[in-house]
């Protein structure tokens, strides 16, 4: 599903990720650890493609609407209510009964009794929580996870792993995290950045 | 192709809500063309040419759309959101149209009060007056646009942005001025609609290079 050889990236003269060969099959679930800096976002971001390779090669298998995100930033609009976020997102990938969909993935992530408050009356973990129903809202079959845990609290974080280890079976993942522990049991592949 | 306008209408449709709900661009853009008008009106000597307050409507209007423009994508880059445009499944020509329409309809709502006001203040508005306006608008927002999403990817934002649009915005001064008080506007509005076609397409086609990092 993911393979790359001689994967490199510059910003400037700062070479971020040299020289990397990568092979992850579909339905792989690569972990990948390091210190901060180490080039950990830059690889997340060059597979989910919002970043282009300085040098080598990278080739995903599959569409940007099969791609599912999670970043640093939860990219959602703050002005917007979680609602209103999801039936954006919802629109632009074309989800298929978009409403359901949303409803449960809001009813699932304990974010239903706010869906009509701005995001920008959300704590950090809620916004985790809705950065993650909108990750998951078309259904990708590639999901690319930086820190994912981050912010949210032990509920919060016990339902994540559920839902990772719901997905596990029929998705390919590439996970980034501090915390490794916390899906060492899903991983298949790993990857530590020194 | 009606699954690209679909994208373009969303898009439009919820800069318009943000809009609506934090409204940051439009009362600005208000505020600073009636008292640039207001100004002007003071700053020209009593008896100057209707010529010259012609003149003084397209500095307003170029510096209102530079205030929009410069809020464009305010949102994106503030909270990373272009990210999250970037990464869905539509063509992304489609954000640039989108924020385009967006741009456009936030200067036509400061217009509407600006060329009444401007009527009030200096002299009568014709049809070229008009036309010209409309066709200039096409342009300035749809090179304004692709400049925004340049600046926005820049460090020194604020700056980019007039440091870029104001070159570019030269013919578009040029064809609206003389649409404005040339005796046959007819070539100058010609101008404005082949300025508009050619920066239309060029911006269209070239909006996935500026925001692919």
């Amino acid at each position: 599903m993911i393979r790359a050889r001689g994967l490199g990236r510059s910003f400037g003269a700062k070479r971020v990720v040299r020289d990397l060969d990568l092979d992850v099959p579909r339905g792989g679930f690569l972990l990948v650890t390091g210190p901060n800096g180490s080039g950990k976002t830059t690889l997340l971001r060059l597979v989910a493609g919002l970043l282009v390779p300085t040098a080598g090669e990278l080739e995903v298998d599959t569409t940007r609407e099969r791609v599912g995100f999670l970043g640093h930033e939860p990219l959602v609009y703050r002005e917007l209510t979680a609602l209103e976020n999801l039936d954006l997102y919802g629109r632009l990938y074309r989800v298929p009964e978009r409403r359901e969909r949303i409803g449960m993935l809001l009813e699932r992530f304990g974010l239903w009794d706010v869906r009509n408050e701005r995001a920008d009356s959300f704590s950090r973990g809620m916004l985790q929580r809705l950065s993650l129903c909108r990750t998951l809202l078309h259904d990708p079959e590639l999901l690319v996870l930086d820190e994912p845990f981050n912010a949210l609290d032990e509920e919060g974080s016990s339902l994540l792993d559920r839902e990772l280890a719901e997905l596990r079976p029929g998705a390919t993942f590439v996970v980034a995290t501090h915390d490794p522990d916390r899906v060492e049991h899903l991983a298949s592949d790993r990857l530590a950045f020194a | 192709m009606s699954a690209y306008f679909s994208d373009v209408l969303t898009l439009a449709q919820k800069d318009l809500r943000l809009e609506l709900r934090v409204r940051n661009t439009v009362p600005a853009m208000l505020l600073f063309v009636v008292s640039a008008l207001v100004v002007f009106h003071f700053a020209l000597p009593a008896g100057s040419s209707d010529l010259a307050a012609k003149g003084m409507l397209w500095v307003a209007i170029v510096f209102t759309a530079l205030l929009g423009l410069g809020r464009a994508f305010v949102a994106e880059r503030e909270q990373r959101l272009l990210d999250g445009l970037l990464l869905a499944p539509c063509d992304r020509s489609a954000i640039w149209l989108a924020k385009t329409v967006s741009v456009l309809g936030f200067l036509v709502v400061a217009e509407l009060v600006a060329l009444p006001a401007f009527a009030i203040f200096f002299s009568g508005i014709d049809g070229a007056t008009i036309a010209g306006v409309a066709l200039a608008d096409l342009g300035i927002c749809a090179v304004g646009t692709l400049l925004a999403a340049m600046a926005v990817a820049g460090r020194a934002r604020e700056l980019l942005l007039p440091l870029l649009f104001l070159p570019l915005a030269i013919p578009i001064v040029v064809g609206g001025v003389g649409a404005s008080v040339a005796d046959d506007p007819g070539r100058y509005l010609g101008f404005l609609a082949l300025y508009d076609a050619v920066f239309a397409i060029i911006s269209w086609a070239s909006f996935e290079y500026v925001v692919t990092e």
